[in-house]
C-alpha cells in the first residue's frame, strides 16, 4: 500500500523516532536489564547488593550469582496468594471501574457537543490535587468518626447487624482503586463511543431492535476495543500500586506493590524484591498477551 | 384502501415548519417518489414514516392503523439510509440476518433467507465479507438486501444512490426497479434528483417549502408541471411573462410581451385576461435556419446567443426580438459536425401548438 519512501525521508523518520527511542534504551531497558541481573545476585549484608567477584580481602558472605531469590519465591505458598490476590485486587477494580465509567462515558458521548468537553474537564479535574492528598481524604470519609461510618451502621444496625469498620480493610483498599483509576477507565470509553455512527443504532431500531438489543448487538460489540485499553490502563497500574494499600489497608491487605516496596526499603533484599517485580512483569505480559487474543477474537478480523 | 396514508401532517421545528399540512396515499406495490430541493421537508416526512419523529398534527396510517403510538422498532417499515449504515463489526450475511434475528426467526429460516437475499441482490460470495472490504455498489446493494429481507410493508429509501458516481449509479437504478419488481414491497423514495425520480418511479410528489407542489406520474410532472416551481425544478423549460388572449378546453391564445401571438395546449380553470407565464421544454423547440419556410403556428426569429455541447445534443441559448432567451435542443445527427449554428447567426425557432404551457403560479 505505502509505497517505499525515499532516502531523506527515511532518515528524517529517525531523526524523529530516535531521541524517544533513546530515553526508552536508556531508562527501560536499561534498568530491566540491570534488575534481571540484581534478581540473580546476593544480597549484601547490609542492604545493596553482594559483590559479582571474589572480593580481595576474605570476609564472610557470598558472592557471585544465585537463582536463590527464585528458590525463596517458589518455596513458600504466600507470595503465591499474594500474587492471586493482587490480580483479584486488580480484576475487581477493573470491573468496578467498568461497570461505573461505562454509563458516563455513554451520557458524555450522548450529551450536546458543547457539554461533552466540560465534561471530560470534569472527569480529570481530580488529577489536579495530589494524589496523597486524595487517598487521605479517603482516610478521614471512612474513618470511625466519619458522617460516612455512621450513617452506614445506622443502617446496619437498623438491620440488626453489627458495626463496621470500613477504614483499613480490603473494602477500603477497593474503594480508594477504583477512585484512583476511575477516570483512566473513562476516557478511552469515552473517546470509543464518541465516534460511533449514531445512524447505526437508527438502523438498528428501524430493523426492530430494542434499546437492550441496540446497546448489546450494537453499541457493546462496537466499543470493545475501548473497553479493552480501558481495562488494561485500570488493570496493570493496580497490580502494582502501594500507596492505596499502605493507607487505606489494614496489616492483612498487602499486595505485590506493598511487597516490592518492602524489599527495597523495608528488608533491604534487593534481589529478593527484582525478582518480585520480574515475576510480576511476567505475569502483566502474560495476562496482557491473552487480553489482546482474545481481544482479536472477538472484535474479529476487522483492521 | 391505501398501504400509506399521510393525513394534513404538519411538523414545526420552532418557528420553522418543516412540513405544512402534507396528505399522500400509497397504493400497495407502489414504486413512489418524494422530490424535491434540500429543506423541502421530505427526509422529515420519511423519518414521520418511519417513526423516528412524529407529527405535530395529522396522522399516518399504515393499513389504515394510526402509526403515532408504534416506536420505529414495531414498524412494519424499513429504511435504506443514505450512509447505507451497515454495521461494521458483522460480516455481510449478519448485518443481513438483523432484522430476521429481531423478528425471532429460526436459525435454519434465517439462513435459507439471508442466502435467497445475497443470491436477489448477486452477491452470493459476499457473505462472509466485512463491509469494509465491499465497494460503494456493493455495500448499496446488501443495504438493499438487508431492507427487504424481512419483507416489510414499507421500504423507505432516503437518497440510496446519491454517493455513487454517475454510471454505476444508472446501473443501480436498474437494478432497483428490478428488485422492487421482483419482491413487490412498496418503496417509498426520497430525492433531490430528479432524473432519478423520473426514471424509477410510478408516481412523484413534488415538495417545496413543507408542501406538496403536485402529485403525478413522472411523464405529467414532466409533461404538464402545475405550477411554476415544478416546471423551473424538473428538468430545463424556458419561461416568459404572457397573458392569456382567448381560453378554450383545446387550447390557450397568448399575448407573449413584444413578441406576438402563441398558442399552447389548453388547461382547466384558465380564463381570458390571466396573466402567467408561457413555458416550453428546450427538446419541443425546433432550430432552423431562418431561410426556411414556416411550418408550424409558433414560430419566430432570433439570434444564437450561446451554446452549449453536452456530445448526444446541442443546447442553443436563442435570444428572441423582445430581449427574452429560449432554450432549443438540436440532436448532435451527424457526427463530423458538432455544430449547425454559430453565435450570432440569425435562425428560426418554432414549436407546435400544444408544446408550450402556461403556468399562472
Amino acid at each position: 500500500m505505502i509505497k517505499e519512501a525515499p532516502r531523506e525521508n527515511r532518515a528524517a523518520r529517525y531523526l524523529v523516532s530516535g531521541p524517544p527511542l533513546l530515553f526508552l534504551v536508556v531508562f527501560f531497558v536499561a534498568p530491566t536489564l540491570i534488575m534481571i541481573l540484581t534478581s540473580f545476585r546476593f544480597p549484601g549484608e547490609f542492604g545493596g547488593l553482594a559483590p559479582i567477584a571474589a572480593p580481595a580481602e576474605k570476609i564472610s558472605g557470598e558472592y557471585g550469582f544465585t537463582p536463590e531469590a527464585y528458590q525463596f519465591f517458589f518455596s513458600d505458598v504466600l507470595y503465591a496468594k499474594i500474587f492471586l490476590k493482587s490480580f483479584g485486587v486488580a480484576l475487581a477494580t477493573t470491573l468496578i471501574c467498568l461497570i461505573m465509567a461505562y454509563p458516563l462515558a455513554l451520557l458524555i458521548a450522548r450529551s450536546e457537543k458543547r457539554f461533552r468537553n466540560l465534561m471530560v474537564l470534569l472527569v480529570v479535574l481530580p488529577f489536579a490535587s495530589n494524589f496523597l492528598i486524595r487517598i487521605y481524604a479517603w482516610m478521614i470519609i471512612l474513618g470511625p468518626e466519619s458522617a460516612f461510618s455512621h450513617f452506614v451502621n445506622a443502617i446496619l444496625g437498623a438491620f440488626g447487624l453489627a458495626p463496621v469498620t470500613l477504614l483499613f480493610s480490603p473494602f477500603a483498599v477497593l474503594v480508594g482503586m477504583v477512585y484512583v483509576h476511575l477516570p483512566f477507565m473513562i476516557l478511552p470509553l469515552y473517546t470509543n463511543l464518541e465516534k460511533h455512527d449514531a445512524s447505526l443504532l437508527d438502523a438498528a431500531q428501524d430493523l426492530g431492535a430494542t434499546a437492550w438489543q441496540r446497546f448489546w448487538r450494537v453499541t457493546w460489540p462496537l466499543s470493545l476495543p475501548g473497553v479493552f485499553s480501558g481495562s488494561a490502563l485500570v488493570f496493570i497500574p493496580v497490580l502494582g500500586m502501594f500507596a492505596v494499600p499502605d493507607i487505606l489497608g489494614g496489616t492483612g491487605d498487602i499486595l505485590i506493590g506493598n511487597l516490592i516496596k518492602d524489599q527495597f526499603l523495608g528488608t533491604r533484599d534487593w534481589p529478593f524484591g527484582s525478582a518480585l517485580s520480574i515475576m510480576l512483569t511476567l505475569a502483566v505480559l502474560s495476562v496482557a498477551g491473552l487480553a489482546t487474543w482474545f481481544a482479536r477474537s472477538a472484535t474479529g478480523q476487522r483492521a | 384502501m391505501s398501504l400509506l396514508e399521510i393525513r394534513n401532517v404538519t411538523r414545526r421545528f420552532g418557528d420553522y415548519t418543516a412540513v405544512d399540512n402534507v396528505s399522500i396515499s400509497v397504493e400497495t406495490g407502489e414504486f413512489f417518489t418524494l422530490l424535491g430541493p434540500s429543506g423541502c421537508g421530505k427526509t422529515t416526512l420519511l423519518r414521520m414514516i418511519a417513526g423516528f419523529d412524529l407529527p405535530d398534527s395529522g396522522q399516518i396510517l399504515l393499513d389504515g392503523k394510526d402509526m403515532v403510538g408504534t416506536p420505529p422498532e414495531k414498524r412494519p417499515v424499513h429504511t435504506v439510509f443514505q450512509t447505507y449504515a451497515l454495521f461494521p463489526h458483522m460480516t455481510v450475511a449478519d448485518n443481513i440476518a438483523f432484522p430476521l434475528k429481531m423478528a425471532g426467526k429460526t436459525p435454519q429460516d434465517i439462513k435459507n433467507r439471508v442466502g435467497e437475499a445475497l443470491d436477489s441482490v448477486r452477491l452470493p460470495e459476499f457473505g462472509n465479507r466485512f463491509p469494509h472490504e465491499l465497494s460503494g455498489g456493493q455495500k448499496q446493494r446488501v443495504a438493499f438486501a438487508r431492507g427487504l429481507v424481512n419483507r416489510p410493508r414499507l421500504l423507505l429509501l432516503d437518497e440510496p444512490l446519491g454517493a455513487l458516481d454517475a454510471k454505476l449509479r444508472e446501473e443501480m437504478q436498474i437494478e432497483l426497479i428490478n428488485l422492487q419488481k421482483e419482491v413487490g414491497v412498496t418503496f417509498v423514495f426520497v430525492t433531490h434528483a430528479q432524473n432519478e425520480a423520473l426514471a424509477l418511479s410510478h408516481r412523484i410528489a413534488v415538495m417545496n417549502h413543507g408542501n406538496v407542489e403536485q402529485i403525478d406520474e413522472p411523464s405529467k410532472i414532466y409533461g404538464f408541471p402545475r405550477n411554476r416551481f415544478v416546471a423551473d425544478f424538473i428538468g430545463k423549460i424556458s419561461m416568459m411573462n404572457a397573458q392569456v388572449v382567448e381560453a378554450t378546453p383545446s387550447h390557450l391564445k397568448l399575448n407573449v410581451g413584444e413578441l406576438g401571438e402563441v398558442i399552447t395546449a389548453g388547461r382547466e380553470g384558465i380564463k381570458a385576461g390571466d396573466d402567467g407565464m408561457m413555458a416550453i421544454r428546450p427538446e419541443q423547440v425546433r432550430i432552423s435556419h431562418p431561410s426556411e419556410e414556416p411550418r408550424l403556428k409558433n414560430h419566430f426569429v432570433g439570434k444564437v446567443h450561446d451554446f452549449l455541447y453536452i456530445g448526444d445534443v446541442t443546447t442553443y441559448i436563442v435570444e428572441l426580438s423582445n430581449g427574452a432567451y429560449i432554450e432549443a435542443l438540436l440532436p448532435n445527427s451527424s457526427p463530423g459536425r458538432a455544430t449547425f449554428f454559430e453565435v450570432g447567426d440569425e435562425v428560426g425557432v418554432s414549436w407546435r401548438h400544444d408544446a408550450g404551457i402556461f403556468l399562472n403560479d
